[in-house]
Parts: structure tokens; C-alpha cells; sequence
């Protein structure tokens, strides 16, 4: 069986467990809807006391918001091993099945538990994207779907690649550390808005460090066809999302040297 | 004397006492935890900045005051009833419910203590700080204007007191209710599910609530959760003072014993149908 099979083979078990208790996955799937719709109320609610800011509307905005949430729940779906990785497999030992298995580690994680109560991100995401859609005037054309799926695909990149790091922590620190968060829930927080409003620093860190504006500011700002005010090029607006793709694969060479250190907790 | 009329208390205080010092064990996770809320109060306090850049004037209270706002919501964050006590759910699972059932002492007082001790416990290491880093770190590294400020007056700090007892208080006894619907379905899902993010809301975490649409104030200023967050915060910088703030202190005081009151009934109709679990 080749390793896609095998992949969708995880991802069906998975589906089929949480098919035997539909009303509970259906709770939990609008229990996260709610939990993680409220922050669009509190875009709106200082965008609607204050007006625009940094050039913004509320609408234009309300894209920035919906394509970040929209990443991090796709890839939240699909790297779940990798934030458990620490609690469920390194500290109980459970990896050493794992490295037994004639597989890749990494595609076993990326199959444990596909949790469809985390569509309920997607879902609010995708309803704000269509609400976006009709408070401002955007032209969905081929160039700039495209361009929100390319987007899509760096951040979820992106979104993985941190998770991936969360997960090579474990090896160091046998548990899996709440402080990652900072990075996936808090960098989900920081994209839903403009990059242009942030103080300079902040603009930085967000670039060059964590390089979420590249996977959801620049390309935001081809999809709407605004020119960038703070001074990118044009033409490096929609490559940006290649950033995250970067960065996945950076966060792999760390999972590599993490899997050459590892070793079994012993019970 | 003393000795005797606080005999009633003491298996109370145990329970609490047992609690606390359990909690403060995981002192990694309160460190973690601290780190995480300094991240996200310095997203939040950006953000505040960025609207106060251009239109303040339409800014309900001054950015220094969001700034201790944010900061003060920061450090006291685990004192906010977002989920159920989670042994509540495990001792109703596993029967351990049964014990309690067999103490000589008041169920809801006795379950009441426990989760106070849980909550302040996982709350005064992080506040401590908190307060460290927003209230004294901040000021001396240059960033005085970023930093959480300390109460408005003396006044202010006299009243932030019962301000702060109340919104305690206030939280358990929102837990407590969410605790015996825990005991009731068997799961604190759901519960945790709805229980979430209407306190973020109506409590004033995600936003002041004077930050929402001017025409929802009336309602937003009386409900039950207002007295989470918004009013002791504002008591704390002295947005409300005088009548306002007495009135507030009432409000909190007034939904405690109604949220309690309905705890308690709630809870004595649960136990008279709770079914052990196992054993």
C-alpha cells in the first residue's frame, strides 16, 4: 500500500469512530463554531466604534480574518499527531510503535485522529469569507482564486510546520508545551488583521519570523488588488505564500534531528 | 468562642485548602500558561493601539486604562468561568460522587469550596506574574505607557477589594452551575461548549463592554456576567466611581446570591435523580 492509501486509510477510521456518535460530533462541531466565531464579533465591534483603520474597512478586514482562520483549521485537521505528539506518544512511549511500523513516523502523526469537530473553524471561517465577499467589491476571477488557494496551501504549510516544531519539542521535553500555542492560536490572532496596523517591530516578527504576513497579507492584498502600503513590489505579492512552504520544510530538518535523538521513555 | 462558631467552617476550609495546594503543584503549566498570556495581551494591546492611532475620540476610556484592562484580564484570566471544574465530571463518571454524597456536610457548599480552591490556586501564581512583568517589568525597561497601571486613587483600590471578592465569587457560582450540568449529562463538553464563549463575551474578556454597539448597553451593563470582568475593571480604574460604583458592587452582589440561589436548587434536584456510575 502506498503511503497516500495508507493515508486515507488513517483518515477513514478516523471518520468512521466519530461517525458512531454523530450528535456528539455534531456538538462539538458547533460548540467550535461558537468558540472560535466570537472573534469576528470583536473585529467588528471595534471596527464599527472606530472605523477604518490603516486604509481597512470592516469588510476588507473580514477576509484577512476569514483566510487565516480558514489555514489553521485545514491544517489543525490534518497535524493533530503532531500536537498530541508529546502527551500521547513520547511520554507514554506509544512512538516506539510508531518507529516499528515499516512507515514514515511523520505520516503515521499526520493520520492519528482526524477531528471533524475542528470543521466548525472552517465553517465560521468560510461564512465570513462569503459575508466579506458581499460588503466589499471583490472580483473572484480565475487569477485571484487562485491565488486564495496557493495562499491557502502556504498557510496550512505554515500552520503544520509550527506544530511540526511543537512535536520535535517533545523530544527534548518528553511532554507536549502549552507555550506552542503562542504560535498557532496567538498567530491566528495576530493574522486577522491587516499587517499595516501593527507598530514596526511587531511588522517584523510577523514577516521574517513567524512568516504569517507572506501567507495571508500579501496575498490578500493581490486578491483585492490593493497596492501595498507599505512598499512591496507587485509581483512579490502573491508569491509570498511560498514562505510557509519554506518553513514546513525547515521545521522537518528539526523533526529529523529530533528522531536521531530520540529516545524511548521505557514504559 | 471563635473556635466554636467557626467549627461549621472548617470541613469547608479543608476541602478548599486541599484543593489549593494540590493546584499549585503544576507550576510548569502556570508558566506556560503566563507566557501565553503575555503574547496575547500584547496582541491585544497592539491592536487597541492601532484603532486609538486613528479615531480615540470614539474610545469609550482612555488607551492607558485598555492597556491596564488588557493586562488586569491577563492576570486574573483563570478566575473566569470558562469551563467546569473537571473532577466534578470525573467523580460523577467513575462514582467517586458517592463519597461526597456520604459527608455530613452541605453538597453545594462542599463542592463550592473545591472549585474556589481550584480556581484561585491555577489564578494568584499567574497574577503574581503578571503583575510582575505588566505592572513593575514594563515600567522599568522604558515601556511606562504599555504597562498595567495601578489602581486609580485610593478609592479605587479600596473598592477594587470587595470588587474583587465578588467577581470570585461571582465565578464560582457560574462554575457551580455548569458543574451540576456537568453531573446531570455525564459530560462537560457541551457544557464547556456554550459556557465559553458567552463568558468572553458578556463578561467583558474579549472586548470592554461599553467597546460594543452603544444601543446593546442597557442590557449588556445588568446581565449576570458583566460582574465577571467589566465592572470590577473599571472599578479598578475608577470609570466607575461613587453611586456607579456601589451600584456595581450591588450588581455583582445581587447576581452572586441568584446564581447561587438557582445552584442550589438545581443541585438538590440533581442529586435526589444522580445514578451512580460504577463503583
Amino acid at each position: 500500500m502506498n503511503a497516500l492509501a495508507l493515508y486515507g486509510r488513517y483518515v477513514a477510521t478516523s471518520l468512521r469512530a466519530q461517525a458512531q456518535y454523530p450528535a456528539a460530533t455534531l456538538m462539538l462541531t458547533a460548540g467550535h463554531f461558537a468558540a472560535t466565531a466570537i472573534e469576528i464579533l470583536g473585529v467588528f465591534a471595534l471596527f464599527d466604534r472606530f472605523g477604518p483603520v490603516g486604509g481597512w474597512s470592516f469588510g476588507e478586514a473580514a477576509v484577512f480574518y476569514a483566510l487565516v482562520n480558514i489555514m489553521f483549521s485545514i491544517a489543525d485537521l490534518l497535524s493533530r499527531g503532531f500536537e498530541a505528539f508529546g502527551t500521547d506518544f513520547v511520554r507514554t512511549g506509544a512512538f516506539d510503535r510508531v518507529l516499528l511500523r515499516p512507515r514514515a513516523a511523520a505520516l503515521q502523526l499526520a493520520g492519528y485522529e482526524v477531528r471533524l469537530s475542528r470543521l466548525g473553524r472552517l465553517l465560521q471561517a468560510s461564512v465570513v469569507l462569503i459575508l466579506a465577499s458581499s460588503l466589499v467589491p471583490i472580483t473572484w476571477d480565475a487569477a485571484a482564486v487562485a491565488t486564495a488557494v496557493w495562499a491557502v496551501a502556504g498557510g496550512v504549510a505554515l500552520f503544520a510546520g509550527i506544530l511540526v516544531l511543537q512535536a520535535t519539542l517533545a523530544f527534548w521535553t518528553i511532554d507536549s508545551l502549552e507555550i506552542m500555542n503562542v504560535l498557532t492560536y496567538g498567530g491566528v490572532q495576530a493574522a486577522q488583521y491587516p499587517l499595516n496596523v501593527y507598530a514596526a517591530w511587531f511588522r517584523r516578527v510577523l514577516t521574517f519570523g513567524l512568516p504569517l504576513a507572506c501567507v495571508a497579507y500579501y496575498p490578500v492584498l493581490a486578491i483585492l488588488k490593493r497596492p501595498d502600503p507599505l512598499g512591496a513590489p507587485d509581483w512579490f505579492l502573491p508569491l509570498a505564500p511560498i514562505a510557509g512552504f519554506a518553513f514546513l520544510a525547515l521545521s522537518f530538518v528539526a523533526w529529523r534531528a529530533g528522531m536521531a535523538r530520540y529516545a524511548s521513555t521505557g514504559s | 468562642m471563635q473556635a466554636a462558631s467557626l467549627h461549621w467552617a472548617r470541613p469547608y476550609l479543608a476541602a478548599f485548602r486541599a484543593r489549593f495546594q494540590l493546584m499549585l503543584q503544576y507550576r510548569a503549566a502556570a508558566l506556560a500558561g503566563f507566557a501565553t498570556q503575555c503574547w496575547w495581551g500584547a496582541i491585544r494591546i497592539l491592536v487597541f493601539a492601532a484603532f486609538y492611532g486613528v479615531n480615540a475620540a470614539a474610545a469609550p476610556i482612555s488607551l492607558a486604562d485598555a492597556v491596564t484592562y488588557v493586562w488586569l484580564g491577563q492576570a486574573l484570566l483563570a478566575l473566569q468561568p470558562w469551563v467546569a471544574d473537571p473532577e466534578i465530571g470525573q467523580a460523577v463518571r467513575t462514582g467517586g460522587v458517592g463519597y461526597d454524597r456520604l459527608r455530613p456536610l452541605d453538597a453545594y457548599g462542599y463542592w463550592y469550596a473545591r472549585t474556589l480552591g481550584w480556581m484561585l490556586a491555577r489564578a494568584l501564581p499567574r497574577a503574581a506574574l503578571m503583575l510582575l512583568a505588566a505592572g513593575i517589568v514594563l515600567p522599568l525597561v522604558g515601556l511606562g505607557d504599555w504597562a498595567l497601571r495601578p489602581p486609580s486613587g485610593v478609592m479605587a483600590a479600596l473598592l477594587f477589594v470587595p470588587a474583587f471578592v465578588l467577581m470570585t465569587a461571582l465565578g464560582a457560582a457560574v462554575l457551580m452551575l455548569a458543574n451540576i450540568v456537568v453531573a446531570a449529562s455525564l459530560n462537560e463538553r457541551g457544557v464547556n461548549a456554550v459556557l465559553t464563549p458567552l463568558v468572553i463575551v458578556f463578561s467583558g474578556s474579549l472586548l470592554p463592554l461599553d467597546f460594543y454597539p452603544d444601543a446593546l448597553r442597557p442590557f449588556l451593563h445588568v446581565q449576570p456576567f458583566a460582574g465577571l470582568v467589566d465592572i470590577p475593571f473599571r472599578i479598578y480604574f475608577a470609570n466607575l466611581k461613587g453611586g456607579a460604583a456601589l451600584q456595581g458592587l450591588a450588581l455583582q452582589a445581587a447576581w452572586t446570591l441568584v446564581l447561587i440561589g438557582l445552584g442550589r436548587l438545581a443541585m438538590e434536584r440533581m442529586m435526589r435523580r444522580l445514578e451512580m456510575q460504577g463503583g
